[in-house]
């Protein structure tokens, strides 16, 4: 390809007056085309960092309904605008190529995953907790207190989950009798 | 700090431009140590002798606040004539029954007024039932009953019996030398801290102390945190800025994982769940969580239960029904996540839901939490990714080692993808209880839906299996409200679910604050202290006015419980007249001028209690607190030095050793804490720890802890090339003279064993670990991250760290000894299959390790004199 010699490097270090070579003149025309991604997308919406409790706060930003970088939040009083390795990769938590998309189900002694409907799953999931909870459920003890509750359902649930989760997660097991329901906040 | 909270830790950097003394305690050398004045390397588990000596140095040396441990604290407050002291008793309180390792706390209780009986207070429920629920996590928002509020003072601080004396006495052994024998803390370097701390505190400074929350993984854990409070409170350092004791929470919503629990022992708002034959009617489980005798919000327990069980059961929760405890499910005992775990490996759980957690990798013993996993029927995973948890079956170290047949494992298994933080809205609770919304930004990719839609369609979809049923057993279900309002996609809509927690009125109007809230049946609120996000039907979490727009106390984002109030018992930054202790260190005071209390954060106090008002003796609830009470969530209206109720390991922090430990207590007879809870089973082996043969097989502490660029097991971690880059494979760090003396390289490979697992790390040889000098003998540590796992799904994994530790529990919150253990290191890799198992039986055989070893509680004591 021809290039005018006005667009030699050396010249064009001496035209522009970048003499270490450092500034304009050792960019491309593809790099002064190249724009941010946080400038060039859709939206940006205000979150919260979902690592450590300190509570970051985070935009993210969105094009074409894809996160397409997340950044500290300059307005937040708790973190101006910073954010810790982890924070600063959680694009990479949103966009994992490894996160599986559907649902997968192991058979009891199966070697392997096999892909399954969502809603079939969830009415499977659904046939088992009632079953269990039926076997289970013990309405009083042996002195004739009420007790009201199954010993055969349990949950383990990380300090991830939004209060909201945990609010309907709480209610429902407990109106199923299950009481083994528990947190990272015990561990 | 800086290295798990960095964001955080800038405030500190700041502080510290400005002047501060930065000052970090920690067996490891990490982040923080780097940039802090001060580190002191610390035997991992002795903190309450340092704490512990801290209080002996600023009560001998008088460097205690005396106007506010007068005023405010229950320094002055008399104790029960029949309470015997860790001292009288070579290591156990008064009421200690050796046959259930608990204590009866009746004797623990302030002095009565008139007859010298011991207050009932509340009911005083025995300490193995406490322990068994949990009970002191009640007291996540308030302290624990008092049967009423009147108790003897003695404000001379002289008296004998008085709490000051009492702890003067129970810390004067607690000294500069029993720091430097059994912390390893040089005396000079304690008296440093000891300067600084007295010379930071006072009516002009304020000294500020951060824990991470692996201060609660011990034995002792809580009683670690409680000399914290005992040493702020001496020092004036509590509801005063730039004060308090900053629990370090390690996840974005923890701290709103126990206000809106999902903990088997508790329901939203800290009020208990109700126990079997104890809580039979409304007013009996009323009056076991408080009095209307007593001071204080909390009296008004009844208005906030009455209002949870309408936003739970509607219609359905009727005075007849006991405002709907008839429907709610009865505690036994503990059942917490590792009696669970113990119940599963019994046969005794069918399934289990596991909800963005990994306990394959993050629970005590991952050789016991895998094996439980096997045992289930059936068992569902919500997370972003395959972790460990769900792909146990197939690539688990006991698959990988051929113990293990995937075709043998009968648990049926299914994994859901989870929506991502940014892929749904709602609310994190962070660490100072700010209550902070999320948007959504987009939808979840392909089948992952959130943790709220899931359960909502899980709920929906039980409830219309079971219509129509008339089984005692379906009653709740079909009885609790569930018809949330959704979306054009049918999705459920967290704001109306936050609505919900917030409260209403009668005419459906959301509440403003939980002082609306009343006990016959007219609101509804489904989490009291969480009452005022949305009032004036404004979603508060949203609040975005941006920091440099606000004062430092930024009011205008997010919203803190209660009341968007960011400094708890602010009224303490006062004097008791109402006054600023000082212009540098005001917060609120009384403005007489308006009677009402002013200034920059919302009081934390009646709005309009004059400082001087002095309520009729024994008069209970908000009416009964005096001008002078900052602590208006305690019965008495004061700070606890000394806790009369609420803890069932003593109402003095006391120093055991850990579980497992590398010397015998200097301090007492007593060797670990009596009433830890113990699981005696040959797959839960531990140490002997000495004088007991075979403590040498096991002679290093290993202490595990975690690193900037991974987050606890892996599961938002490990799956990231950034952060995998960043630090790619599992290690543990020893001082050059223990490589020297077991032969180990610089990023060669180590074996590691404990009595409980064998793994293999790569080795950093450092400076940053220090063998100290426990009592004339050199202890090594290590150090270990944990968050490494073996499976084949993640960009990085590695042996996992808490696959060495057993299973035993502080008796206080059922959590686990977490941060350490003993074990041996040898260089090289660990062997593979059944010889990896020989290895852990001839370290077992050697050190004599039976299912007893280290399980000894001391046996019951004579109340009025020696131990037997």
């Amino acid at each position: 390809m021809g290039l005018s010699p006005l667009e030699w490097p050396v010249v064009r270090q001496l035209r522009t007056g970048d003499r270490l070579g450092r500034g304009p003149a050792v960019t491309s025309a593809r790099t002064r085309a190249t724009e941010p991604r946080t400038s060039t997308a859709d939206r940006v919406v205000q979150s919260v960092c979902p690592y450590c409790a300190v509570g970051c706060g985070q935009r993210i930003f969105v094009k074409d309904e894809k996160v397409v970088q997340i950044e500290g939040d300059k307005d937040s009083p708790i973190s101006r605008g910073r954010l810790c390795p982890k924070g600063s990769a959680s694009e990479q938590l949103v966009n994992s190529p490894t996160r599986p998309k559907q649902v997968l189900y192991r058979k009891p002694g199966g070697t392997d995953w096999e892909p399954m409907d969502r809603d079939r799953a969830i009415d499977l999931v659904v046939d088992r907790f009632l079953d269990t909870h039926r076997r289970t459920w013990v309405d009083r003890d042996e002195q004739g207190r009420r007790l009201r509750r199954t010993m055969g359902i349990a949950s383990l649930g990380g300090a991830t989950l939004d209060n909201e989760e945990n609010y309907l997660i709480k209610k429902l097991f407990t109106a199923a009798g299950a009481i083994q329901i528990e947190n990272q906040a015990r561990i | 700090m800086a290295e798990c909270h960095p964001v955080g830790f800038q405030w500190v950097t700041e502080a510290k431009a400005r002047g501060a003394t930065v000052i970090h305690v920690d067996p490891r050398f990490t982040r923080t140590s780097a940039v802090a004045d001060l580190h002191l390397p610390i035997r991992a588990g002795t903190d309450i002798v340092f704490l512990g000596a801290l209080i002996n140095h600023v009560i001998s040396t008088e460097s205690y606040f005396h106007d506010y441990v007068v005023a405010y604290t229950n320094a002055a407050t008399l104790v029960h004539e029949d309470f015997r002291d860790t001292e009288d008793l070579d290591g156990l309180f008064s009421g200690y029954d050796g046959a259930t390792g608990h204590y009866d706390t009746t004797s623990w209780a302030y002095q009565e007024p008139e007859d010298g009986a011991v207050a009932k207070a509340g009911g005083n429920e025995h300490g193995s039932s406490e322990s068994a629920r949990s009970a002191g996590e009640e007291h996540g928002s308030g302290g624990p009953a008092l049967e009423h509020s009147v108790v003897l003072r003695d404000e001379t601080l002289q008296d004998p019996r008085c709490v000051f004396q009492i702890l003067k006495r129970h810390y004067s052994r607690y000294t500069p030398q029993m720091v430097a024998d059994v912390c390893g803390i040089p005396e000079e370097d304690f008296l440093k801290v000891a300067k600084a701390l007295c010379d930071n505190s006072g009516r002009d400074k304020t000294t500020m102390f951060c824990y991470a929350v692996g201060w609660t993984q011990h034995t002792v854990g809580a009683q670690m945190i409680r000399t914290s409070a005992i040493l702020q409170l001496l020092l004036g350092n509590v509801g005063r800025p730039g004060g308090g004791i900053m629990a370090l929470r390690g996840h974005a919503s923890i701290q709103g994982s126990t206000d809106i629990p999902t903990l088997f022992n508790l329901l939203p708002g800290y009020l208990p769940m109700p126990k079997v034959g104890d809580h039979e009617t409304f007013e009996d489980y009323i009056a076991s969580i408080t009095s209307k005798d007593a001071k204080g919000f909390w009296a008004n327990a009844d208005a906030y239960m009455v209002s949870l069980m309408k936003s739970w059961f509607g219609e359905h929760a009727t005075k007849d029904n006991n405002w709907a405890l008839d429907l709610l499910p009865r505690l036994t005992g503990a059942h917490g996540t590792y009696q669970t775990t113990m119940a599963m490996l019994d046969d005794e759980v069918e399934g289990y839901f596991v909800l963005g957690q990994n306990p394959a990798v993050g629970s005590a013993h991952g050789t016991l939490q895998r094996d439980a996993l096997r045992h289930l029927k059936w068992l569902v995973v919500r997370d972003l990714q395959l972790v460990e948890t769900a792909t146990f079956w197939k690539d688990s170290p006991e698959v990988a080692s051929g113990e293990w047949r995937p075709e043998d494992i009968d648990t049926e298994v299914f994994f859901f993808p989870a929506a991502s933080h940014a892929e749904k809205a709602g609310t994190f609770t962070q660490t100072q209880r700010l209550l902070q919304w999320r948007h959504k930004a987009v939808n979840p990719p392909g089948d992952a839906q959130s943790e709220l839609e899931f359960f909502f369609e899980v709920g929906k979809r039980i409830r219309a299996r079971l219509a129509g049923s008339t089984e005692e057993r379906d009653r709740a279900l079909l009885a609790m409200t569930w018809d949330y309002p959704t979306d054009a996609e049918g999705e459920i809509d967290p704001a109306a679910v936050l609505a919900e927690i917030n409260g209403r009125d009668a005419d459906g109007q959301l509440l403003s604050a939980y002082t609306q809230m009343k006990a016959d049946g007219s609101t509804s609120g489904g989490c009291w202290i969480y009452t005022g996000v949305f009032a004036d039907g404004i979603n508060h979490a949203a609040d975005r006015v941006p920091g440099r727009d606000q004062n430092p106390i930024a009011a205008q984002w997010g919203w803190a419980w209660p009341a968007n109030r960011r400094v708890l018992y602010n009224r303490a930054s006062a004097d008791p007249e109402g006054k600023p202790w000082s212009e540098r260190k005001k917060l609120i005071w009384w403005d007489a001028e308006s009677g009402k209390w002013t200034g920059d954060d919302v009081p934390d106090f009646p709005p309009d209690k004059d400082p001087s008002f002095r309520p009729e003796e024994g008069t209970g609830g908000p009416d009964g607190i005096a001008g002078d009470d900052p602590f208006v969530m305690m019965a008495d209206g004061k700070g606890w030095l000394y806790a009369p109720k609420g803890m069932v390991d003593g109402p003095l922090p006391t120093h055991y050793e850990s579980q497992e430990s590398p010397v015998h207590n200097p301090l007492y007879a007593v060797q670990a804490n009596p009433t830890r809870v113990i699981f005696e089973r040959k797959d839960n082996l531990f140490a002997p720890s000495p004088p007991a043969p075979g403590s040498d097989v096991y002679p290093f502490v290993f202490t595990i802890a975690r690193l900037t660029e991974h987050h606890t097991a892996g599961g938002m971690s490990r799956w990231l090339p950034y952060l995998s880059e960043l630090q790619p494979e599992m290690f543990c760090e020893v001082s050059p003279e223990l490589a020297a003396e077991r032969g180990l390289e610089n990023a060669g490979w180590a074996t590691i064993v404990s009595p409980r697992a064998v793994i293999e790390a790569r080795v950093l040889v450092t400076d940053r670990m220090k063998p100290l000098r426990i009592n004339g003998k050199i202890v090594h540590q290590i150090g270990m991250p944990y968050h490494w796992g073996v499976g084949n799904e993640a960009v990085i994994s590695g042996d996992s760290a808490n696959d060495l530790l057993g299973v035993v529990l502080d008796a206080n919150t059922q959590i686990q000894e977490g941060k350490l253990g003993s074990c041996d290191i040898v260089a090289g890799r660990r062997p593979r299959g059944e010889a990896l198992d020989r290895l852990l039986a001839e370290y077992q055989s050697r050190a004599g390790v039976t299912a007893a070893t280290g399980t000894q509680r001391p046996h019951s004591v004579d109340t009025q004199g020696d131990s037997h």
